[in-house]
């Protein structure tokens, strides 16, 4: 059998084409924010390039202060499949020379990520996944979280919705870490103030559009509330398919987003209640980066998540200064550690800190949706109810069941 | 509420009048592969892929062209099922002669480049499609609302079900089809152009998943995932109700679909897994379906 | 020949070890070690479709509950990596062997819409059973040591326990197909009544080797868990039995070498694509047709066609 000339060539073309080990380039150290997000399922207004901008924003803003280094921006999508997730988290912390990897909604996404983080001691400031698992049970030095939680959006709208006489619950939940979390941890609040779940529906995440029959299951179990353990395009389905089929219950969005809110219209989303730790029209400030932002996202303006993406990335680099680039490129927990010592300040959720679990301690502002008639155009969706500061906010720091925290 | 057995009878109707919706589906898909797999006896992969193509063109009519619902119902079937003679005259003909097998790794690879295309040019969570003016409301059925839109689905399902049904036994051109599907040689001797009735069975096989699809629209919201969703049961309805057997396809479909409501309330776990159970049961002990010729 | 490789074969061989030896060098090995185990996966399968004409449509089911046991064996026994690789090959077998006394019976295009339905029950057990951790998977899943004491941290050291294992598996795939049992499959393949006629009772050999396909696929996934520290469900979808299926298609069913030059260049495509969103699906649809209607051969089928040997 003869080798040919052609075939060597074509076999070195192949072995090219393999994806190579880099060397890295001594420079000016380069910090990379990888942002992985869900770009293309129900997850994708809620994250998605919006997510990218803010963060490519707090980077842009923050040039000028950075202290011998620069910073880039790269993203990918994790499909909302943790082996996704994962691989392209590890992939990027051995090749690529990602420092730092933010956002990730999913916390099924989010748990995997934070493994790897805490496997290559790297960083990961997560702005858009739920579960509060994420600084309790499963917490860790690597990962901080940044915007909201589970327990938080329990205390906030699960509580306003107990203390307005809703004492029995049906939920329909996402059949994943956060869905359960979710529910478990209303579930928690329900019980404590003497009421009742009635039952619950998981239904397979991702995939589901049909909720009609957990919804015709809620209103047989004669609930008074219909408790949304989802978010997203989850949750705007449920809503939109509970008013096809007359559903008399009260409906608790345990987790929505004003870009949902959105996607409903205000003819079906008015009059809900619902918990985000930032609005765009909440005070000069917000309204400030707003404006900063809007031109490059016209279609889709900042909620909570993508606004996290933003403040993160600020405190991030703040971090960076003040540890030193070299440390900083070192180690992640490094990098947290400030995170953890200095107080935090931005134009999104002002004032706040760090808890030593990995918590972002920020105010939380439950908000009712205006009617259309109350709007006085797109995007003017909320009406301030209550804010509830840090210390009430947030589940206390002792009973998240965080291995590192002594009780 | 009354109970029958222990059994809340109210809720379990309700579940089994949602899943006798499904079922209309289930039929309606089952029937174009049946249809298919009679006369071609090819395995038609991408029936799920077309039927969310069905879904998308009607969007598509909407959102650009200002088309509504009712003249889609007739637009999409005839404008996709001529796409589906299109891919048997250029790619699915040409397998005839080699094994079954080969049929289903083809139509398999035309779904998956259909679902991927439609993937990346509109996210995986899909598009939002109303219900259409006419059929907006609902009524009370004492122990559910029912939208009216989703009786609209299983009315207009059954009356297409049957219409094909007696198209294909009781007509004459059904008659020839049948004879085709016995014995294409002969058939072909008696002047008939049998390849071009195997691409008209394929294009009607095509549009029946079509129009599936338009009807799906105001009630699964028009995603890519929604043929991958669906395919793998309408196989299983189709192995159970028979490979080539029509009426079997119609009853299994609007059958299994009310089984599963009723296990969503009995043992919801099991909704998901309670199709394939039957369908091995069926395969050990009548191979060729319930209502199938002998393999 | 040597061991029941010819020539062309031989030469194939160490072209193939000496990639292996040397691929780590080149290209991230974390990617290496994913082809090595979908080239396993893709040999098991290979088995079945290749040379015995049996097409599995569900085989992602054996190679999934392979990653699941392997991955709990891991994290929850605290099993060393041997012996975790060992449990999904049993349980892939233990599968099988259900799955395979159902499926057996029926021919042709009834076998393979058994299979697909057996599958999707083993997927519902997957997102029902507390064990595989529903829709999250398995996670951290630790790297266990080598029989006890061998560390395996560092990506290089999985890397040889993995190459090992492939090599180990292809031998086995090789081995049982050059035997007289393999002689007697070749000729179920070709024609079933006649090896009935002639006495075999020919659904007992294709009992064994569908199992014996199913403990390679489950030990497959079993070492895939190991490298990424993950299970989860994307493994045992029936969209992953379709991809295999791909890759036999692809690199040629019946050759030797043609699941592990299918799994190289699909995975290759699916890492080069992956950040395009849905190309990746795209690009196998397109493959797929490409091959059923210009190329039935495959690749490794298409060289070996023009040298006019067998691969």
């Amino acid at each position: 059998m003869n080798i040919s000339r052609r075939s060597l060539l074509g076999t070195a073309a192949a072995v090219s084409a393999l994806p190579v080990a880099r060397a890295r380039a001594q420079s000016k150290p380069v910090f990379k924010i990888g942002v992985l997000n869900d770009q293309s399922g129900p997850y994708r207004d809620t994250g998605g390039t919006t997510s990218v901008i803010c963060t490519q924003q707090a980077v842009d803003e923050f040039r000028s202060q950075m202290q011998g280094y620069d910073v880039q921006v790269i993203t990918a999508d994790h499909q909302n499949k943790p082996d996704v997730g994962a691989g392209i988290a590890r992939q990027w912390f051995d090749q690529d020379g990602v420092d730092m990897i933010t956002d990730v909604p999913n916390s099924g996404v989010a748990l995997a990520v934070a493994g790897v983080a805490k496997e290559k001691n790297k960083l990961h400031v997560n702005s858009g996944a739920a579960s509060s698992d994420i600084t309790g049970l499963q917490c860790s030095y690597n990962t901080i979280h940044w915007t909201y939680d589970t327990w938080m959006l329990a205390q906030s709208t699960g509580g306003a919705t107990v203390k307005a006489g809703g004492d029995s619950w049906f939920f329909i939940t996402a059949d994943y870490a956060f869905g359960h979390k979710l529910e478990s941890d209303t579930t928690e609040l329900i019980k404590a103030a003497k009421g009742k779940v009635l039952g619950s529906a998981s239904y397979p995440f991702p995939g589901t559009t049909d909720f009609s029959s957990f919804l015709v299951q809620a209103q047989g179990s004669g609930a008074k509330v219909l408790g949304l353990a989802n978010a997203g395009g989850d949750t705007i389905n449920s809503i939109k398919q509970a008013k096809e089929f007359g559903l008399t219950m009260d409906i608790a969005a345990l987790l929505m987003f004003i870009t949902d809110v959105n996607a409903l219209g205000l003819d079906v989303a008015g009059g809900l209640h619902l918990t985000e730790s930032f609005y765009w029209d909440l005070n000069d400030k917000t309204r400030a980066f707003t404006n900063r932002v809007k031109p490059k996202t016209p279609n889709n303006w900042p909620n909570m998540a993508h606004a996290g993406c933003y403040a993160g990335s600020l405190h991030f680099m703040k971090a960076i200064n003040h540890i030193g680039a070299a440390a900083a490129k070192k180690s992640g927990k490094a990098i947290a550690d400030a995170m953890k010592a200095l107080p935090t300040e931005d134009d999104c959720f002002g004032k706040g800190s760090v808890r030593e679990d990995g918590r972002g301690m920020f105010n939380a502002y439950l908000f009712q949706v205006k009617t259309p008639k109350q709007s006085k155009g797109k995007w003017d969706y909320y009406n301030l109810v209550q804010t509830s500061t840090p210390d009430k906010a947030w589940r206390p720091l002792n009973a998240g069941g965080c291995p590192f925290i002594k009780a | 509420m009354l109970t029958v057995l222990g059994f809340n009878i109210g809720p379990m109707l309700a579940q089994g009048v949602l899943g006798l919706i499904n079922g209309a589906f289930y039929a309606m898909l089952s029937l174009g592969l049946a249809v298919i797999f009679g006369l071609l006896n090819i395995i038609n992969f991408a029936h799920g892929a077309l039927y969310m193509i069905g879904a998308f063109v009607a969007w598509g009519l909407l959102t650009y062209l200002g088309i509504g619902y009712w003249p889609a119902l007739i637009i999409v079937p005839i404008v996709v099922g001529g796409f589906g003679m299109l891919l048997e005259r250029v790619f699915i003909s040409k397998l005839y002669k080699l094994d079954h097998l080969y049929g289903l790794l083809l139509t398999f690879g035309l779904a998956l480049i259909m679902e991927g295309l439609m993937r990346n040019y509109f996210g995986s969570s899909g598009m939002p499609f109303a219900v259409p003016e006419s059929l907006r409301g609902a009524t009370r059925l004492g122990f559910m609302i029912m939208p009216t839109y989703r009786v609209w689905v299983v009315v207009a399902s059954f009356v297409i079900c049957i219409a094909t049904w007696l198209t294909i036994e009781k007509t004459p051109i059904g008659a020839t089809l049948r004879a085709a599907t016995e014995n294409p040689a002969l058939v072909q001797a008696f002047g008939v152009n049998v390849p071009r009735l195997v691409t008209l069975t394929y294009g009607a096989g095509v549009a029946l998943a079509a129009f599936a699809g338009v009807m799906a629209a105001p009630v699964y919201s028009v995603n890519p995932g929604m043929g991958s969703n669906v395919i793998i049961i309408v196989f299983a309805v189709v192995v159970i109700g028979g490979m080539g057997s029509i009426l079997g396809s119609i009853l299994t479909g609007f059958t299994l679909g009310l089984v599963e409501g009723f296990t969503k309330y009995l043992y919801p776990e099991g909704s998901g897994v309670v199709i394939f159970v039957l369908m091995v049961i069926v395969l050990l002990l009548r191979p060729a379906g319930l209502f199938g010729k002998a393999a | 020949m040597l061991m029941g490789f010819s020539r062309p074969q031989a030469i194939g061989l160490l072209l193939m070890v000496a990639a292996i030896v040397i691929a780590p060098m080149l290209a991230y090995p974390v990617f290496l070690m994913k082809v090595l185990c979908f080239a396993l996966f893709a040999c098991a399968f290979n088995l079945l479709i290749g040379y015995v004409g049996l097409l599995s449509f569900g085989h992602a089911a054996y190679f999934g509950m392979g990653c699941y046991v392997s991955a709990y064996a891991a994290k929850a026994w605290g099993l060393s990596a041997e012996l975790c690789i060992l449990c999904g090959a049993v349980v892939g077998a233990g599968l099988g062997l259900l799955f395979g006394l159902i499926a057996i019976r029926r021919q042709g295009i009834y076998f393979s819409m058994i299979t697909l339905a057996l599958a999707q029950m083993a997927y519902f057990f997957c997102t029902q059973a507390a064990f595989t951790g529903g829709e999250d998977g398995i996670q951290q899943v630790p790297r266990p040591s080598l029989l006890g004491f061998i560390s395996l941290q560092s990506d290089m050291a999985i890397y040889w326990v993995v190459a090992g294992v492939f090599l180990i598996g292809f031998f086995l795939v090789h081995r049982i197909v050059h035997s007289p049992f393999g002689q007697v499959l070749k000729a179920i393949r070709e024609n079933e009544p006649r090896a009935i006629s002639l006495g075999y009772r020919t659904d007992d050999y294709k009992l064994i080797a569908f199992v014996l396909s199913t403990a390679i696929a489950g030990a497959a996934g079993g070492t895939k868990a190991l490298v990424f520290g993950i299970a989860t469900l994307s493994d045992v979808t029936w969209q992953a039995s379709g991809e295999v299926v791909l890759t036999n298609l692809l690199g040629g069913m019946g050759t030797i070498f043609g699941p592990v030059i299918g799994a190289v260049i699909s995975n290759t495509l699916e890492f080069y694509l992956s950040p395009f969103g849905s190309w990746v699906t795209v690009t196998q649809g397109v493959i797929f047709v490409a091959c059923v209607m210009l190329f039935r051969r495959g690749v490794v089928g298409e060289i070996a066609n023009r040298l006019k040997v067998a691969l």
